[in-house]
């Protein structure tokens, strides 16, 4: 890093153009990824570190002088739909991913594009939910990005041209990647979607060099492998259908990025839903590793611990959510895993052995009451036609939440007095055709309540339920302050080093908040949804906030 | 202060001769197809076409491919056609060639009749790929999959892209077969400084460029005090500096570039 710093400096003192064309393009090794905190300026992974804060330790923009926050460039892209991507930006230059699976190379102080890298998924690809890429992983002058069509490809940083393609799954049988793959040493780490197409979901890696897989980890234990016993044999002659091969298509997709923890050489994913979705009968058992978040091996891929938030879902309760990684917990000195999920709990476990310290809601939540003391839920299933708190999108869902280590609070972008009405039905796997088993609806009498659907009209009440931004205090759960919104949000959310805290939501609005007190200090309509999770960068002396909304990504920063 | 090298004294990929050597040279046939092009095809007709046609081209009754004229392709688009759909009532498949196949394909087929396929050759591949990566020094400016440099235009599909007569050309007279995009850009800040590189973007205020170094710059044009858009290619002729058989076996292998990584 010093050498690094050395060249940067006395590239710099030449003139003021050097800001401009001159940033040094090093090579960015795993130890760059370990130490990117140190290197503020960049953005390297998803989450902004392996610790998945998305935390920013730039502090140039304030409280004080955020309202002076303006608007610098635009990029649109070119393919309609919702955009969750979060860029990566290294020395200057970001990288995004547009859909359906394009890669732009990006000048971070104009916008302007240096090259794009297009890559068209396979037309017969089976998606849910919105088809959607969420990022790309750098190692060396390598980007990866993982495709609709369930391939994992590696492009040049410097041209955009594509090293080496592997096929990860077969997207007839409804295996895709969305997430942004995490990179960890020499390897790529990726994981597959399609819970909702009865798929048997995994995590493998790859080697960075050559594409070849090194290890896969399934989510689904198949026979003779712990955790498989909890798909137990169905009962005899119980008169509802019943599955015997349901691991086979048991689901745990994974769609959100993981984190690693390099001095446990630890890396934590959270698992999807179980398949089918609703029909529960039909599945008997906890039905692990669904809804789990799973500690792995970085390097073998072996499973470490698991913790099931979760068992036997019947709601759709992915747990896919972002882990964050927080050391010297409550100055417990354990080293904490913590969870907002969407099963509308805050959790708080050991990340070296994945035991439970804390677990409690932080919206209001009827599918459980308590925890007993290894911290199983107590399951309490509403009666039919009842509505289940939170409801099918869940307390929170996969937007990226951030703790600020200044504040020690965690963020999470919720939905709040949110309910569905669940309706399980028997389904039988096909492969490749949809396998919920049922499905919920909207608890409240008002058309277009929340749910997957987007649109600028809001026609429901309080009654559906409404989005805020939740800060809780990391070591207890308490809820330290909160910051309604009328709308849901799918927004993830940015925190910094001078206390501001960055988001969006369905109503289109970017604001900057006081993480500290949740005061709104800054706001503009950018027109359209926020889906992504901000990220904060530096060129020069500058530093610039980008969010994407509706179509395009905006990039803001104080004039000069 | 920062020190910039110039591109033209880097931007190598040195071939030479006048090889390609045959008696012609580069020299265009008499008709308006490069010798390396109606090569070229021979090579494809003997790997493709001589099954049922012939060597002679006379193998099925009723048609002479010799005569360099045919009833159903009058221009030589028509022909491209009415390879790439074939004639399955005759018998025949059609053919999904790529540019630089179907030019070579339609260059012999019209030529055929004259063309002596022993005075004009593309050489072997892999003696041609150890003069790219060798002697012709072709990787400092070049990039063939994962290999050479960002400097120079990327060459992994170039054999899709550019004829074999191109080709030659390229090696022969750089300059002459040079594409406006990749024209190199001298730019000099308003403090001096000079950046030599290829442009990967422009637009009305700024332009996106490698330097040499293999850097990307993206740079205001306000803060430039000069813009130069050199028209001659800064890669060097080999015309003396490789042998005919090493320009052979160096188009061969550009030829045979289609797209791996």
């Amino acid at each position: 890093m010093m050498t690094r710093k050395r060249r940067l400096f006395a590239g710099c003192v030449a003139s003021l153009i050097c800001l401009l064309s001159f940033r040094v393009q090093g090579q960015v090794t795993s130890q760059r990824l370990t130490a990117a905190n140190s290197e503020p300026q960049n953005w390297l992974t998803y989450s902004g570190n392996y610790q998945s804060h998305r935390f920013s330790l730039l502090d140039q923009i304030t409280p004080a002088n955020v309202k002076n926050l303006k608007l610098q460039w635009v990029y649109q892209a070119p393919v309609a739909g919702n955009w969750q991507t979060t860029p990566l930006v290294v020395d200057g230059v970001m990288y995004i991913t547009q859909r359906p699976n394009d890669v732009v190379a990006l000048d971070a102080i104009t916008g302007r594009a240096f090259w794009i890298y297009r890559y068209t998924p396979n037309p017969d690809r089976i998606v849910c939910c919105g088809a959607n890429n969420r990022g790309v992983a750098i190692l060396g002058d390598t980007l990866f990005m993982g495709t609709l069509d369930a391939n994992l490809i590696a492009i040049e940083t410097k041209s955009g041209r594509q090293i080496w393609k592997t096929e990860v799954a077969s997207t007839t049988a409804g295996y895709s990647i969305t997430h942004a793959p995490l990179v960890v040493k020499d390897k790529v780490i990726v994981g597959v979607g399609g819970g909702e197409y009865g798929i048997r979901g995994f995590i493998a890696a790859y080697d960075a060099n050559t594409g070849k897989e090194a290890w896969r980890f399934y989510t689904i234990p198949g026979p003779g492998e712990k955790g498989h016993e909890t798909w137990e044999a169905c009962p005899p002659a119980s008169g509802t259908f019943c599955d015997p091969d349901a691991w086979k298509h048991g689901g745990g997709s994974i769609w959100m990025t993981g984190s690693y923890d390099p001095q446990l050489n630890l890396t934590y994913w959270g698992v999807g839903n179980v398949g089918p979705d609703y029909a529960g009968a039909q599945r008997p058992g906890d039905n692990l590793y669904t809804d789990s978040v799973v500690a792995l091996d970085a390097d073998t891929g072996t499973l470490r611990w698991h913790y099931q938030f979760t068992p036997h879902d019947v709601y759709d309760y992915d747990s896919v959510q972002v882990p964050v990684l927080v050391d010297n917990w409550a100055r417990t000195g354990i080293n904490a895993l913590i969870w907002a999920n969407r099963n509308g709990n805050y959790y708080a476990l050991d990340r070296a052995t994945g035991r439970f310290l804390l677990g409690r809601p932080f919206v209001k939540v009827n599918w459980m009451s308590e925890f007993d003391e290894r911290g199983r839920p107590i399951q309490t299933p509403q009666p039919p036609g009842q509505p289940t708190y939170p409801g099918n999108q869940g307390g929170t869902n996969w937007y990226s939440p951030s703790f600020s280590p200044l504040t020690n609070l965690f963020y999470v972008s919720a939905w709040e007095d949110y309910a569905s009405i669940y309706g399980p039905s028997p389904v039988e796997y096909n492969q490749g055709r949809n396998f919920t088993g049922g499905g919920p609806r909207p608890f409240g009498s008002v058309p277009g309540a929340p749910g997957l659907a987007r649109a600028p009209i809001n026609t429901w009440t309080e009654a559906a339920g409404h989005g805020a931004v939740i800060a809780l205090d990391a070591a207890t759960g308490d809820q330290k302050w909160k910051f309604n919104m009328t709308d849901v949000t799918d927004s993830g959310i940015l925190t910094t080093r001078s206390h501001l805290l960055f988001t969006g939501g369905r109503e289109g609005y970017f604001q900057a908040l006081d993480a500290r007190t949740g005061t709104l200090l800054w706001k503009t309509n950018l027109g359209a949804a926020i889906n992504s999770g901000p990220m904060s960068y530096r060129v020069g002396n500058r530093q610039y906030v980008a969010t994407v909304s509706g179509l395009s990504l905006f990039v803001f920063a104080l004039d000069e | 202060m920062l020190k910039i090298i110039c591109l033209v004294a880097v931007l190598v990929t040195a071939v030479g001769s006048t090889a390609m050597a045959s008696p012609q040279g580069a020299q265009l046939h008499d008709s308006q197809y490069p010798d390396v092009d109606i090569a070229h095809g021979a090579n494809l007709y003997s790997a493709r076409c001589i099954t049922c046609h012939g060597a002679q081209g006379d193998a099925i009754g009723g048609v002479n491919l010799r005569s360099g004229k045919f009833r159903n392709a009058i221009t030589d688009r028509d022909l491209a056609g009415f390879i790439r759909a074939g004639s399955p009532a005759a018998g025949m498949p059609p053919f999904a060639l790529d540019d630089t196949d179907m030019a070579g394909i339609i260059a012999y087929l019209r030529n055929m009749n004259s063309f002596d396929a022993a005075t004009v050759k593309s050489g072997n591949v892999a003696r041609g790929r150890a003069v790219f990566e060798g002697k012709g020094a072709c990787t400092k400016c070049h990039r063939v999959g994962r290999v050479g440099s960002h400097v120079g235009p990327n060459l992994t599909d170039i054999g899709s892209l550019r004829s074999a007569g191109s080709l030659q050309r390229s090696l022969l007279e750089p300059t002459s077969q040079m594409m406006p995009v990749n024209r190199p850009v001298r730019l000099v800040t308003k403090d001096g400084t000079v950046i030599n590189g290829r442009r990967l973007n422009e637009d009305t205020y700024s332009i996106q460029i490698m330097d040499d170094r293999e850097r990307l710059h993206s740079v205001l044009k306000t803060d430039l005090r000069e813009y130069t858009i050199v028209t001659t290619s800064p890669m060097p002729s080999y015309k003396g500096t490789l042998s005919s058989e090493e320009l052979s076996d160096l188009l061969g292998y550009l030829l045979s570039l289609k797209g791996q990584s």
